[in-house]
């Protein structure tokens, strides 16, 4: 049977405040919902229809502390078989991605789906390193995705359009929506939530990989001057506004 | 030593963006007081990026489609060749795609969504966009090889009258399990990532069968068309078109909203745009609040007309 792993990232939910404690060093992280990462959803949707209508296994990992633990277990809610935490902070990237690639390469999964992006520190850089890593076939900003045996056709969304790809297994894509539809994801039910607490959720050691960046620190982007309004009936002011002060006509 | 910038050609032709990351390229050669060598694929005339300051540049011929692989191994043989230090990309989705594959290569790490030249070279530390444009991060990398992808639209174009020469370069070409089976790519249209202007609307149009006023509007400017998510969840508007947190990052000059109130999901996408102008019935909706202009009037009286008068605009100052 097919293996898949979804990596989740643990991300601020999108109508999070973006602050900052300790002099601007750490992300205030106080009143903040976690969510799992939209683009992660799409592709562990994606996986539950493989599941039913070819056959797979679905485990979801996140590389985090104990705080990533209740976004696992809506995973599991959501119909993923198994989870698998490791345990340390997602420091970088790079880090991130060596953590991930060895479950990948130990657990022998055929298809790793991760997400484009994570929206908090909006990287794009998991999915593609642990392909190269593990000597996979990439294929970022997955639109959409059939498999049949080992062969994979995927489509790529591009700069003013679309690719569509041939491969073969094993896979890592960077999905994203397309991969299911907005109305195709699921709220976890009762019955997924009381199922979730007795599924299996391990947590391994980090194999503490060194990091290639580091933090130093955040600021925010500067307040915006004040809006000028213009009357509906006065178009032309519009226009000169833009062309002559704002100068982008 | 040099810095490398792989520059993205289309059809043999550089767009805007490729010319700005070899303007910020050449600034970073300048801070570090090293030459700029570009890699270019199948390009028919590289002499213009002397003007954008690259001093050497790799021309690769082949007759291979864009595969992500394949070129983030042929770009790692060029910086191997060259020596290099420092090596910068685009924000492009090619580049995003690459990008990962090549900081594995060559061990280096990788940076994207940088808004600035590098505060300082030794550390190195430079700024990028965090939060989907809600933040910044100051961020170092330690690696001795550096890889960072510019933002769109965060440098701008300098020109410099210099001279570049042109060398032929051979790489191995790695095979690749991937395959391009098509590409479908709206050729007669500005795409989102390349627009300097996006006109963009959403549930506020009512439905797709009005579409017909954004893409007059656009047309008139030259501009991309985009649409907030339910716009696009509801196939009123193609997914491509999607901007926001978790649709497509838009960082042009000037972004009109039509008919969007503005939550917080769809501003995310659209922070890093120079000038917002917001048009919408109700004074209340929040992107007034975020926006440069505003008229408060109905779209499907005020877009025709400002249609005209823009049309009208332009035949006067051309
Ligand atoms: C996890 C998550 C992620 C999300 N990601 C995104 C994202 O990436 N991008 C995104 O856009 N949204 C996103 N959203 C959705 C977001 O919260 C809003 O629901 C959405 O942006 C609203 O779209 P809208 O402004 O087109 O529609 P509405 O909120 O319905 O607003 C329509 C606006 O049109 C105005 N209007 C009505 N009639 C007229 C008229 N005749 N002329 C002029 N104005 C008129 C109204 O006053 C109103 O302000 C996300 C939501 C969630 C939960
Ligand atoms: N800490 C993490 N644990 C598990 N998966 C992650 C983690 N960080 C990122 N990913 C995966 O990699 C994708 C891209 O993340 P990023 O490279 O951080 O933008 C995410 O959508 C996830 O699928």
């Amino acid at each position: 049977m097919m293996k898949i792993l979804v990596c989740i990232s643990h991300v601020p939910d999108t109508t999070s405040k973006i602050n900052f404690t300790a002099n601007n060093l750490k992300f205030d992280s106080s009143g903040v919902q976690f969510v799992i990462n939209p683009n992660d959803e799409f592709g562990l949707t994606r996986a539950m229809w493989f599941k039913e209508r070819q056959g797979a296994s679905v485990d979801v990992v996140s590389v985090g502390g104990p705080e990533t633990e209740p976004t696992l277990r809506k995973a599991l809610a959501i119909g993923a078989d198994a989870a698998i935490r490791i345990d340390t902070p997602a420091l970088d990237g790079y880090a991130v991605a060596s953590e991930l690639s060895k479950i990948a390469k130990e657990g022998g999964y055929d298809l790793i789906i991760a997400g484009r992006e994570s929206i908090d520190y909006n990287g794009g850089v998991v999915p593609g390193m642990i392909a190269a890593t593990i000597g996979a076939s990439f294929v970022n900003n997955c639109i959409a995705l059939e498999l049949s045996g080992s062969n994979a056709t995927a489509v790529r969304e591009i700069d003013g359009g679309k690719e569509t790809l041939s491969t073969s297994l094993p896979l890592v894509i960077g999905g994203q929506k397309g991969l299911v539809e907005e109305s195709d994801l699921k709220i976890p039910n009762m019955r997924g939530i009381m199922m979730a607490r007795k599924k299996p959720l391990t947590v391994v050691e980090s194999t503490n990989t060194e990091q290639k960046t580091r933090s130093i620190s955040f600021e925010k982007p500067p307040a915006k001057s004040a809006i000028k309004m213009v009357d509906a009936e006065n178009i032309d002011e519009l226009i000169s506004l833009l062309h002559n002060e704002a100068k982008v006509l | 030593m040099s810095v490398l910038v792989y520059i993205e050609s289309e059809n043999g032709n550089f767009k805007k963006a490729a010319l700005e990351v070899a303007s910020y390229a050449s600034a970073l050669a300048n801070q570090t007081n090293s030459a700029l060598t570009a890699v270019v694929f199948n390009a028919e005339d590289c002499s213009i990026l002397a003007k954008y300051g690259v001093d050497q540049i790799l021309n690769v011929q082949t007759t291979q489609d864009f595969n992500a692989e394949v070129y983030a191994d042929v770009i790692k043989q060029a910086v191997e060749k060259e020596h290099s230090k420092l090596v910068v990309l685009s924000s492009s989705a090619d580049s995003k795609y690459l990008a990962p594959m090549l900081c594995v290569g060559l061990k280096a790490g990788y940076l994207p969504n940088v808004v600035s030249l590098p505060s300082s070279t030794i550390p190195f530390q430079v700024k990028r966009s965090v939060f989907t444009n809600k933040a910044f991060e100051m961020t170092e990398i330690t690696t001795e090889v550096k890889i960072i992808g510019l933002s769109n639209n965060a440098f701008g174009l300098v020109e410099k009258s210099a001279s570049a020469s042109v060398e032929v370069f051979e790489p191995i070409f790695k095979t690749s399990k991937i395959t391009v089976k098509g590409i479908d790519r709206a050729t007669d249209k500005v795409s989102i990532a390349d627009a300097d202007i996006v006109v963009s609307a959403g549930r506020g149009l009512k439905g797709p069968e009005n579409w017909n006023l954004i893409e007059n509007l656009a047309e008139v400017l030259g501009a991309a068309t985009a649409c907030s998510k339910p716009v696009s969840d509801l196939g009123w508007r193609p997914h491509s078109e999607h901007v926001g947190q978790t649709g497509k990052p838009v960082a042009s000059n000037l972004y009109i909203a039509i008919g969007i109130s503005g939550a917080i999901q769809h501003l995310a996408g659209v922070n890093s745009s120079k000038i917002k102008v917001v048009i919408n019935t109700d004074p209340e909706a929040p992107f007034f609040k975020a926006a440069d202009y505003g008229i408060v009037g109905d779209a499907f009286d005020v877009v025709p007309k400002l249609t005209e008068k823009l049309k009208a605009f332009k035949a006067q100052n051309l």
